[in-house]
């Protein structure tokens, strides 16, 4: 029998979603203790932490939600609002990109890749095809980029399912195969390359009938669009997936115990196909929404320096792999996103130069502290056991000879 | 330290209850718990145990699973701190941090699943975490020195050179107990060392703790096999519900004595199975050729056939190719030659759904890695096999209502005890854990079931329940075919012994059949007997 704090650590591993208090305690001291070392950021840079806090509250449009506070107009913070929950849709989805993978027992580093080729694909199909009606051509844009996300995402479950290829590595290579696939498309010379001005590595714009329409705020100064409702609804269909659905049973079984599931006649390899395409078409839709919602055109910058889906991992871990979690953990991201941006928050309180550094400081203490609970835990242990084969044997054995 | 070893010394009679000291003329104890009490929130996992362990002695630490006996033994190796109690280690009380200091105080763990690199060589694994050292590098052929000097002076066959994957699993247990006397163990602690060891090897051990403890080696051994402990054992300390219930010599013990104090009441009688007619074949293999993972011939051209109201037992040395047999019966492996006919619909090459279409249930060998998704409900365990049925799902969702109902019905039908269905399978004892194991298979209403060593790793009470449900299945005109290394159990069961060994079905015996002639059959040389098998 393993000594009960092995067997309570290996129990609290097992999912992102925690039990009893944990699941909810945990995420809000792994933000606190966030924003409190960026507070001791600020504080070195000489200014005031809470001012500064509450400059990026009210950059966020947060505030629009609670007109008490304070902060900006009405109007200006109804703006930023739309800005914020523009940035937090493909959050979300990304998150649960990861989220599917790691209850099947993966880790989806892919959703990076995943995004790109579907924003790719959104941007050549709803450039194609002008004069088709607004409906049907935003209808197959959106699932062209599904398609291809969760292609992109299936190549590395048919990889790993087949010939055991770790879904780690072949997911971030596969992010680099997008990157390079969208920079050839879209640079210089590319096939995908803009018409109007060639010394421009940018793609063609999105027809106006594959766009998604603006339901709040102004569609000439970036609206919100329905993508918002698509990402509520890729939650929706998450939790369902997981909580209600045979699939995500069986996913969640393959996760917790791949021989059991096996011995019992569910196919591993077929469910770790089925989760990592069910990722890539989560992945592929925040790709989608965001060419077809706000952008309509990328450059290849945009390819290269694109971070989002790395976010999305930050994302499911401090959502803990539950809808609402990850609901909310992507608000969070997105109203720091916006909040800090060199056109929200008010240069007396806070160099908005600074502020994006802030974001990013606060973001990758979320991600270091939840990791530290979840990843170095859960996933690294089960990489580590997967891909090394007999290590974790090793590393039981060493903590126990040298402890 | 300086006392002589005192094998054998009976002299104070039956040691009183209260271990605390010794009896004149007693040894010293090497090793003392005193009053040990350890709680895990609301559940007491010990309570005021006490323990003494004279030098040279084997006391044996008794008791059902989950009494207590592994927590008690992880506070002596430092994995747990009691909330109250002392452990003393040669008069002198001792804090226990970590295994780090159970070891320096010479303390020595052979743990039930064995901490091993499965890559390494035999001695690699002995020395590991304290290497003989030449300057910064790695000294093997010292190593391999002090294993191959050790192994020697202790009577413990092992192959200094062999990869730890490659030995078997009897092998694998004398490299674990080099291990703790190569750490300098003067007390070793072994945790349900014959677990999984075949017969024979189980003897060997006890030879060898006999061996240990003549060169003055204090011994440990947790068990819930009374006859082994009889065997080997001077002391005998019995736990149960976490309490010490008494220590007495082993020289004056009964078993059903024993097994009272364990379970708190006299076990029910041996199993009394009517006489039934069995009917035509339900399960049929032929010609069957399997090949393990390694590719080697596992399965040699097997064939066999168990009928509708009989326990046919497959007994043989583990490792003989019934855990290929199985899996290939069942689905779980490609057989290269030969046919698996169920109700004479032919599953070859079907998988396991397809098995169990045909009306094939499987109790897997290992409920913890193949049985049971330990994370999931019991309700939700109860479920895995149905999956597909209208019982479970509707239209791709769960039906979770149905799901529960069943559960619970299943969880009174099979007295399932310690959680309703939505506890998680984990917080189980292994007896109840095996239990949701065997109505999982039951509930699909299998004609034949494989029970591949239904009762491995369960004490006296759940492993008589599991004994009980499988001849009521046979009663009830279900076609058994029982895998076991056990031969007790065989012979208390089954109607029908099929003698495996190298892969080949060596012979057919009665279960009246005596141990000493299922044990010739089992080590023969895989040879068929053409008398045998003929009959």
């Amino acid at each position: 029998m393993l000594p009960a704090r092995l067997a309570r650590a290996a129990t609290t591993t097992r999912g992102l979603a925690g039990r009893g208090v944990s699941r909810v305690g945990v995420p809000l001291v792994t933000t606190f203790l966030a924003f409190l070392a960026g507070g001791l950021a600020i504080l070195v840079t000489g200014n005031d932490p809470f001012a500064t806090y509450k400059a990026i509250f009210d950059g966020s449009g947060l505030s629009w939600l609670f007109p008490w506070t304070g902060g900006d107009t009405r109007e200006i913070a109804a703006s930023s609002l739309q800005q914020t929950l523009i940035a937090a849709a493909p959050l979300a989805l990304l998150g649960l990109a990861v989220a599917v993978a790691y209850r099947a027992g993966l880790f989806n580093i892919g959703g990076q890749g995943q995004y790109l080729a579907s924003s790719s694909m959104a941007i050549w199909v709803g450039s194609s095809f002008h004069g088709m009606p607004a409906l049907p051509h935003v209808v197959i844009t959106v699932l062209a980029g599904v398609a291809i996300g969760a292609l992109w995402a299936g190549i590395a479950g048919a990889l790993h399912a087949t010939s055991g290829a770790n879904e780690v590595i072949t997911t971030i290579m596969l992010n680099w195969v997008a990157i390079w696939i969208g920079s050839y498309l879209f640079g210089l010379g590319g096939p995908l390359q803009n018409t109007e001005d060639r010394s421009l590595p940018v793609s063609p714009e999105v027809a106006q009938s594959a766009r998604l329409p603006v339901f709040w705020g102004d569609p000439e100064l970036q609206g919100l669009h329905i993508g918002f409702f698509l990402a509520i609804l890729g939650l929706v269909v998450y939790w369902v997936l997981i909580a209600r659905s045979r699939a995500g049973y069986e996913i969640r079984a393959v996760g917790l115990n791949p021989e059991a599931a096996r011995t019992a006649g569910i196919s591993p390899g077929r469910v770790t196909v089925k989760a990592m395409l069910i990722c890539g078409a989560f992945a592929g839709l925040a790709g989608a929404i965001d060419v077809l919602g706000w952008e309509y055109r990328i450059s290849t910058t945009d390819i290269t320096v694109s971070q989002i889906g790395f976010l999305g991992i930050a994302v499911a871990l401090l959502g803990r792999g539950s809808a609402v979690g990850i609901g909310i953990a992507a608000l969070l991201f997105g109203a720091l996103t916006t909040g800090a941006s060199q056109r929200n928050l008010d240069p007396e309180i806070f160099d908005p130069a600074l502020g994006t550094n802030l974001t990013l400081i606060i973001q990758g203490i979320i991600v270091l502290v939840a990791s530290a609970d979840i990843v170095l835990g859960g996933a690294v242990r089960s990489l580590a056991a997967r891909s090394f084969g007999r290590l974790r044997t090793l590393v039981a054995r060493r903590r126990e000879a040298s402890a | 330290m300086s006392l002589p070893p005192a094998a054998g010394d009976s002299s104070t009679g039956a040691a009183p209850a209260d271990g605390a000291a010794p009896a004149d003329g007693a040894p010293a104890p090497v090793l003392e718990l005193r009053g040990i009490t350890k709680r895990f929130g609301a559940v007491v996992a010990n309570e005021d145990v006490d323990l003494d362990l004279r030098e040279g002695e084997i006391h044996a630490l008794l008791g059902e699973n989950g009494a207590g006996k592994s927590t008690l033994m992880s506070i002596l190796y430092g994995h747990l701190r009691p909330d109250a109690g002392e452990v003393v280690v040669g008069g002198e009380v001792v804090h226990l941090r970590s295994p780090h200091d159970a070891i320096a105080r010479g303390i020595g763990m052979v743990h039930q699943h064995f901490m091993q690199v499965p890559v390494m060589t035999v001695a690699e694994n002995v020395v590991l975490g304290a290497e003989p050292r030449r300057g910064v590098l790695r000294d093997r052929a010292a190593a391999r020195r002090i294993v191959l000097e050790l192994a020697e002076r202790h009577g413990l066959a092992v192959d200094p050179d062999a990869t730890m994957e490659d030995v078997t699993v009897g092998m694998q247990q004398r490299a674990e107990v080099l291990r703790a006397l190569y750490r300098g163990a003067r007390i070793l602690v072994l945790d349900e060392p014959t677990a999984v060891l075949t017969a024979q090897e189980a003897e060997e051990l006890m030879a060898i703790l006999r061996r240990l403890k003549a060169s003055g080696t204090s011994i440990v051994l947790i068990s819930h096999k009374l006859r082994e402990v009889l065997g080997v054992a001077d002391r005998v300390t019995v736990i149960r519900r976490g309490r010490r219930i008494a220590t007495l010599d082993a020289a004056g013990a009964t078993a059903p004595e024993l097994a009272r104090m364990m379970v708190g009441r006299d076990l029910p009688d041996g199993i009394v199975k009517e006489p039934t007619m069995p009917g035509g074949a339900a399960l049929e293999v032929r010609g069957l050729t399997v090949r393990d993972d390694r590719g080697l011939l596992a399965v040699d051209d097997a064939s066999l056939a168990v009928r509708t109201g009989e326990i046919v037992a497959l007994a043989g040395v583990d490792g003989n190719g019934q855990r290929e047999l199985v899996q290939a019966v069942c689905g779980l492996r490609a057989a290269e030659s030969g046919h698996v006919l169920v109700d004479g619909t032919e599953i070859t090459g079907t998988g396991v759904t397809g098995a169990t279409d045909a009306g094939l249930g499987h109790i897997p060998e290992d409920r913890r890695r193949d049985g049971l998704v330990l994370d999931f409900s019991i309700a939700e365990n109860l479920a895995l096999r149905r999956l597909r049925t209208p019982e479970v799902t509707r239209r791709g969702l769960l039906r979770r209502r149905r799901m529960r109902d069943t559960a619970a019905a299943l969880i009174e039908d099979f007295d399932v005890r310690g959680g309703g269905p939505a506890t998680p399978a984990r917080s189980l004892s292994g007896g109840n854990q095996q239990k949701v194991s065997i109505a999982r298979e039951l509930a699909c209403d299998p004609r034949v079931l494989v029970a591949a060593q239904p009762t491995r790793g369960l004490d006296v009470g759940a492993i008589d329940a599991v004994h009980r449900r499988l001849v009521a299945e046979r009663d009830a005109g279900r076609a058994v075919l029982l895998v076991s290394l056990d031969l007790d159990e065989v012979r208390a069961i089954a109607d029908r012994v099929l003698v495996i060994a190298s892969g080949r079905i060596v012979a057919e015996l009665p279960p009246t059949a005596s141990a000493a002639e299922l044990g010739a059959a089992m080590t023969s040389s895989g040879e068929p007997d053409p008398e045998r098998t003929a009959a």
